[in-house]
């Protein structure tokens, strides 16, 4: 779901920075006149942040699926091998034909031995290791793009952990929406249960308590910065044009988590499912309310505008969403929705120790 | 053709599967191997393997990416363009050390993943254990150990009853 997010995430700045068939001056390459791209702007540290986010979450995500593959293969294999096709036709034939070869290629000769596992086991290890450490990451350097600029609003230093717990936040909110369908559609209840949404639920609280909890300290920060422009920033954003974004803002992300306090709110799937949309728009609004209401009234009053979207940022808008639609759905249809090893290996029967009883084997 | 690649025997479950493995590294088999469709706690030594060598590979990838994000950024604007820019020094190990970062964990992700591959000897998109349609239930619900016919222990009829003695069902020869 990274990924797709990503694919959809790199399309913005392609078209952010106005002229699309420059874009490569972003990388690291000299330009007509031997000018390399200058590494003290925020702008080119983000370049290496989301484009090594983007690459570590392929390798994470096609790692895990290796095995998986492997079984994929396999039985297109054994298919093939029983060759029963009586009446399915030759297109079902076919398929498995190009299953085998297909996902036989991307298994890269998988074959299970417990010389794989053991090298798989600590290669998967470290990279869910090393992409810890990145989530924390990416979104401190893009909250760097605004708080290393001047404009009052954006020059926080609280926006690294304010941005990382609002990344977490939204990205909980973002999977339990897609979730919660799936798991309804597809029957998979005793795969995801409900500790599992509880436990959601709860991250999804505290980290919208965290962002609740900057919401509040930046207006601290600029009474008690005493900073005109800072403090006419957040004024302006609290009580000026834009308030019903903030509002809005405040009220999805700060006051719907808190229901999560409740057993019985977690425990009812769909109201879960509505809260996560409040989650989601809410978010939204954060950037909004961020990117909006400080451009809107910087320090020369004659520039004040008051933005709306053109048809073009509309439909932009909705096609990230019909592209992430596509890629998420061909992933459902083609690939393991759930990584299949993962749930044998927490199986009671996989205990080597036979204590394979409903206590599900601890020892 | 017909050439014996190794003989494969079945387990019922996954504690006489591991005490298996146990007593083939007992009995002094070193082309040999384990196979089931998750990793069994514990399997690397009841076979006798040491610790994967992976974490090596990550860091070798990750100094990598570390000195490459230096250079890159200490050659791009202090050797070969410099540029003032905001009046900051043109190289300084401060400023880019996201570039640094981001660059170490870029490298150390891929050393890992080649790590894994290489360590793993794949891609091998053959291997004449998929000859076998019992092998192939592997990645289903069976469990398997395969000892090849390359180790010196290796004795067609001998190995054949070390591997019923221990437990094993189906037992079967796999041709090249």
């Amino acid at each position: 779901m990274t990924i797709f997010a990503v694919v959809c995430a790199g399309i913005f700045p392609l078209f952010h920075v106005g002229r699309v068939w420059f874009a490569w001056w972003l990388f690291p390459l000299p330009n007509a006149n031997a000018i390399w791209p200058q590494f003290r702007s925020p702008l080119e540290w983000d370049v290496f942040a989301v484009s090594t986010y983007g690459t570590v979450s392929v390798l994470f995500w096609y790692m895990g699926m290796i095995p998986d593959l492997g079984v994929l293969r396999d039985r297109a294999v054994q298919r093939l091998k029983v060759g029963a096709y009586e009446g399915a036709g030759l297109l079902a034939k076919g398929m498995d034909v190009f299953r085998k070869y297909l996902y036989g290629i991307f298994a890269m000769g998988w074959r299970n031995a417990g010389n794989h596992w053991r090298n798989y086991e600590m290669a998967y290890l470290i990279l869910a290791g090393l992409s810890t450490p990145l989530v924390l990451s990416v979104h401190t350097i893009v909250s760097f793009d605004f708080a290393a600029a001047q404009l009052p609003g954006w020059h926080t230093t609280i926006f690294p952990p304010y941005f990382v717990a609002g990344a977490i936040f939204s990205g909980f909110g973002m999977v339990l929406t897609l979730m919660l369908p799936l798991r309804a559609i597809y029957g998979l209840h005793d795969l995801i249960t409900q500790r599992h949404i509880d436990n959601m639920c709860k991250i999804c609280l505290g980290t919208g308590s965290i962002v609740g909890y900057a919401y509040i300290m930046e207006f601290f920060i600029a009474w008690y910065g005493a900073n005109p422009y800072e403090s006419f920033a957040f004024i302006n954003r609290g009580f000026g044009q834009y308030s019903w974004a903030y509002y809005m803002m405040f009220a999805c992300n700060v006051f719907t988590p808190q229901l999560f306090w409740f057993s019985a709110v977690r425990r009812n799937a769909a109201l879960v499912w509505v809260m996560s949309i409040f989650i989601n728009v809410g978010m939204w609004f954060e950037r909004f309310v961020i990117t909006v209401t400080s451009l809107a009234n910087d320090f020369l009053p004659s520039s004040w505008g008051y933005y709306s979207p053109t048809i073009v940022d509309i439909f932009t808008f909705f096609g990230t969403f019909g592209l992430f639609s596509v890629l998420f759905l061909l992933f459902l249809r083609f690939l393991p929705l759930m990584p299949i090893a993962e749930v044998k290996f927490v199986m009671p029967a996989a205990d080597p120790h036979g204590h394979n009883d409903s206590t599900g084997g601890q020892h | 053709m017909s050439e014996t690649h190794g003989i494969i025997a079945s387990f019922a479950d996954t504690p006489s599967f591991y005490h298996a493995a146990e007593k083939v590294r007992d009995a002094g088999y070193t082309k040999w191997d384990t196979y089931s469709s998750f990793p069994v706690h514990g399997m690397p030594e009841a076979q006798g393997q040491p610790r994967s060598k992976v974490p090596v590979f990550t860091f070798v990838g990750g100094i990598t990416g570390f000195t490459v994000g230096t250079l890159i950024v200490w050659f791009m604007n202090y050797f070969d363009y410099p540029l003032i820019v905001g009046g900051k020094p043109f190289f300084s190990p401060v400023f880019p050390f996201p570039v640094m970062y981001e660059l170490t964990i870029l490298l150390a992700a891929f050393g890992t993943l080649g790590g894994m591959f290489i360590t793993n000897l794949l891609p091998q998109h053959y291997n004449p254990l998929f000859n076998s349609d019992a092998f192939l239930e592997v990645s289903g619900d069976r469990l398997v150990i395969a000892i090849e016919s390359r180790d010196p222990k290796f004795d067609p009829e001998a190995t054949r009853r070390f591997l019923a003695e221990i437990g094993g069902t189906d037992i079967e020869e796999v041709s090249n």
